[in-house]
């Protein structure tokens, strides 16, 4: 233990004038944590939460696209990279889920599996959820979907489970407190990366992505 | 950084005759107030939870010895390391370290207002490591070799064209030679270079929104996506950082990020809110092999407890500044230290002392924007005017201010005489003035009339007109 550590620590407990809190004080602070959200901030069904999460995240730049099944997925893909005139040679990430689509049905996608280089220029990754009040990604950032492979790319492809789209926030800490182990990073991405620090103009791609497509699809339960 | 707090008068007057200072400013104070209220107007329960978030964090404070061991320990289950600085010069001798552990060249670094207020770029740089900030902003006032003029847009004071001309200026190593003109072509530019730069360093430095206590993650929240990279590309993490950072739960949390983001750039949610737990683990793909927070004090913990404290709720939205009419007037680098506007006016005082902060607390007209439009609900003015009183305590003022509030108090607490001086004072004044209703010129006051007129008193003091309207009410 350090001596800086004791002496903040001291320092704090001297300004509220006492001491270490007592065991009563502490199981106080316990029963703070947890409760149910404070407000409905999110339709309760799910195409009125798929609604909303599309429009709010169209509203920050991002696009979306919807399909039914992960055999959809690869010409999802395609026909978004031709759209926007953007190479085939694609980053993705290890998750298990993108192993189930197809993608020998698009022979001119070129599929590259595990972390991002500086050479990258199109991500695929996987959402763990999204949140409809504010159009918001939940990337569960572990060893199937690397955090660098929401930032590196300059184009990041997202595939987002409908089912896995919740009304707000605080619908997402129950699962974070019941994870064994958190993921080291847990990002909530929110549109595509943008600046407004030259001469207060927003800007889009400032470091991370330029472009962010989510593909929400269908009939993935999980 | 160089500390110019005692200039602030002489700042001030560069400040508004700087015609490239006074466009960006210009247009900061339409932009910023116009996205705030109606990010505001759209969340419906918005004032309710500004309360819900005072008193969390007032919550948080009455117990935050007890919060930071919670989070400590949380962050060394996840195999992480928490150091504690008590002041400045401990948290730059930890990064140091941290940094020659790993032999570290080169340094990316996220934008932290602690890095800044520990002067760490210089100390590195002194030290034979390279810091390059990511931040979009922070870049371009590190080019400038300037501090950040505001919290959220480091280098709002810079024109398009000033950031032009950094850019040629440092860009030629990197093999970019052409004056670029517009914002697009100037942030491509900038993601160019600093790209190659993410991939070089040793260590990533960031700062953090918030700590939480519940299960040791550190938070932060950008637009660029810059804090991202810093931390997961490099060997090590370091989160810089101090202690009234922390809050209890997730749900406090979520609490805040409802209010930060649409308070400070009228947003819902900023683009990337990351939660950071510690290390890589053992099967990740990515990340840092190790994680560092240093935890600082620097005079918070005796600010507790004290008519200060309540300023260890601010979450550095920013909206204080955007909405105050003196930063709107001077900017940033005329406060002379890391923080400006209002919390900046509070703040600096109590961490470098009043004595060289006691223009800051004047730098106010205490019209009450700041603490209306505060998520937080951060008596400022109330603040401002406890700074003055000490500054007043202090003998901080020069001896003919301290003379004249001597008379006036002298007076003030006499009603009877106050009011048969004061009576024929404001009748002269108004017959001096005559039709025109102001005056250009004045004995004594050349110090209000030297920069705008004085508006004549119309005939009748306060007192006189309140006693009128009560005898009118009372008939």
């Amino acid at each position: 233990m350090s001596d800086a550590r004791a002496d903040i620590l001291a320092g704090i407990r001297a300004s509220l004038a006492r001491g270490p809190l007592a065991a009563a004080g502490r199981d106080a602070l316990d029963a703070r944590v947890g409760g149910p959200p404070d407000a409905e901030r999110a339709p309760a069904d799910r195409e009125g939460r798929v609604a909303l999460f599309r429009d709010k995240a169209e509203a920050v730049s991002a696009t979306t696209a919807r399909i039914a099944s992960l055999d959809e997925l690869p010409g999802a893909v395609s026909d978004y990279l031709a759209a926007q005139n953007l190479p085939s040679a694609i980053l993705a990430t290890p998750d298990p889920l993108l192993d189930g689509a197809p993608w020998d049905t698009q022979p001119l996608l070129a599929l590259k599996r595990g972390v991002p280089g500086i050479d990258d220029l199109v991500g695929l990754t996987c959402a763990h959820g999204g949140v409809a009040e504010t159009g918001s990604l939940v990337m569960w950032h572990d060893k199937n979907n690397p955090h660098s492979a929401s930032f590196v790319p300059e184009t990041n492809i997202v595939v987002l489970p409908a089912s896995r789209v919740v009304g707000s926030l605080e619908e997402v800490w129950p699962e974070v407190r019941a994870a064994a182990t958190p993921p080291r990073a847990l990002c909530f991405v929110t549109g595509p990366s943008r600046t407004g620090d030259i001469g207060l103009r927003i800007e889009l791609g400032a470091h991370g992505p330029r472009r962010l497509h989510v593909v929400i699809v269908d009939d993935v339960e999980t | 950084m160089r500390l110019t707090t005692p200039a602030f008068k002489d700042n001030a007057r560069g400040a508004l005759a700087d015609p490239n200072l006074q466009e960006s400013l210009g247009k900061l104070r339409t932009g910023f107030q116009a996205i705030r209220a109606d990010a505001v107007a759209g969340l419906p329960d918005f004032e309710a939870l500004r309360d819900t978030a005072r008193d969390l964090k007032d919550h948080t404070l009455a117990n935050l010895d007890e919060y930071l061991t919670r989070y400590e320990a949380k962050v060394i289950e996840l195999g992480g390391h928490v150091h504690w600085a008590r002041d400045a010069a401990e948290a730059r001798d930890i990064v140091l370290e941290l940094c020659r552990s790993v032999g570290a060249r080169k340094v990316t670094k996220g934008k932290s207002m602690i890095a800044e207020e520990v002067g760490l770029n210089e100390f590195l740089e002194a030290n034979g490591i390279e810091p390059i900030e990511t931040d979009l902003g922070e870049y371009i006032v590190q080019l400038a070799k300037e501090p950040p003029s505001h919290i959220l847009a480091p280098a709002v004071h810079k024109t398009v064209a000033q950031v032009a001309d950094l850019f040629l200026e440092h860009h030629g190593k990197y093999g970019k030679t052409r004056r670029l003109e517009q914002p697009p072509e100037l942030v491509a530019e900038a993601r160019d270079v600093l790209r190659a730069r993410y991939f070089e360093a040793d260590v990533g430095i960031t700062g953090a929104n918030f700590l939480v206590a519940e299960n040791g993650a550190s938070v932060i929240v950008t637009n660029e996506g810059n804090g991202d990279l810093t931390q997961v590309l490099p060997r090590m993490h370091i989160v810089l950082t101090s202690i009234e950072k922390v809050v209890p739960s997730l749900d406090d949390v979520s609490v805040l990020l409802r209010i930060l983001a649409r308070s400070a750039t009228g947003q819902e949610m900023s683009a990337y809110t990351t939660f950071s737990f510690g290390p890589k683990r053992a099967d990740d793909l990515d990340g840092p092999d190790s994680f560092h927070v240093i935890l600082l004090d620097n005079g918070r913990a005796a600010m507790l407890g004290t008519e200060f404290q309540d300023i260890l709720r601010c979450i550095r939205c920013g909206a204080c500044l955007n909405h105050c009419p003196i930063y709107g007037a001077v900017g940033g680098h005329a406060y002379g230290w890391v923080y400006s506007g209002p919390m900046g006016a509070v703040l600096t005082p109590a961490l470098i002392g009043i004595t060289d902060a006691a223009h800051l607390p004047n730098a106010s007209t205490l019209c009450g924007r700041c603490e209306s439009v505060c998520p937080m609900r951060i008596p400022l003015p109330r603040m401002l005017r406890d700074w003055r009183r000490k500054a007043f305590e202090a003998k901080l003022m020069p001896p003919r201010a301290r003379a004249g509030l001597a008379v006036w108090a002298w007076l003030a607490a006499r009603p009877a005489l106050y009011r048969a001086i004061t009576g024929p004072a404001m009748r002269l004044l108004a017959a001096m003035a005559g039709r025109k209703g102001r005056f250009r010129a004045l004995p004594l006051a050349g110090g209000w009339t030297g920069g705008r007129d004085l508006p004549a008193p119309q005939g009748a003091t306060f007192q006189a007109q309140w006693a009128q309207k009560q005898r009118t009410r009372r008939r």
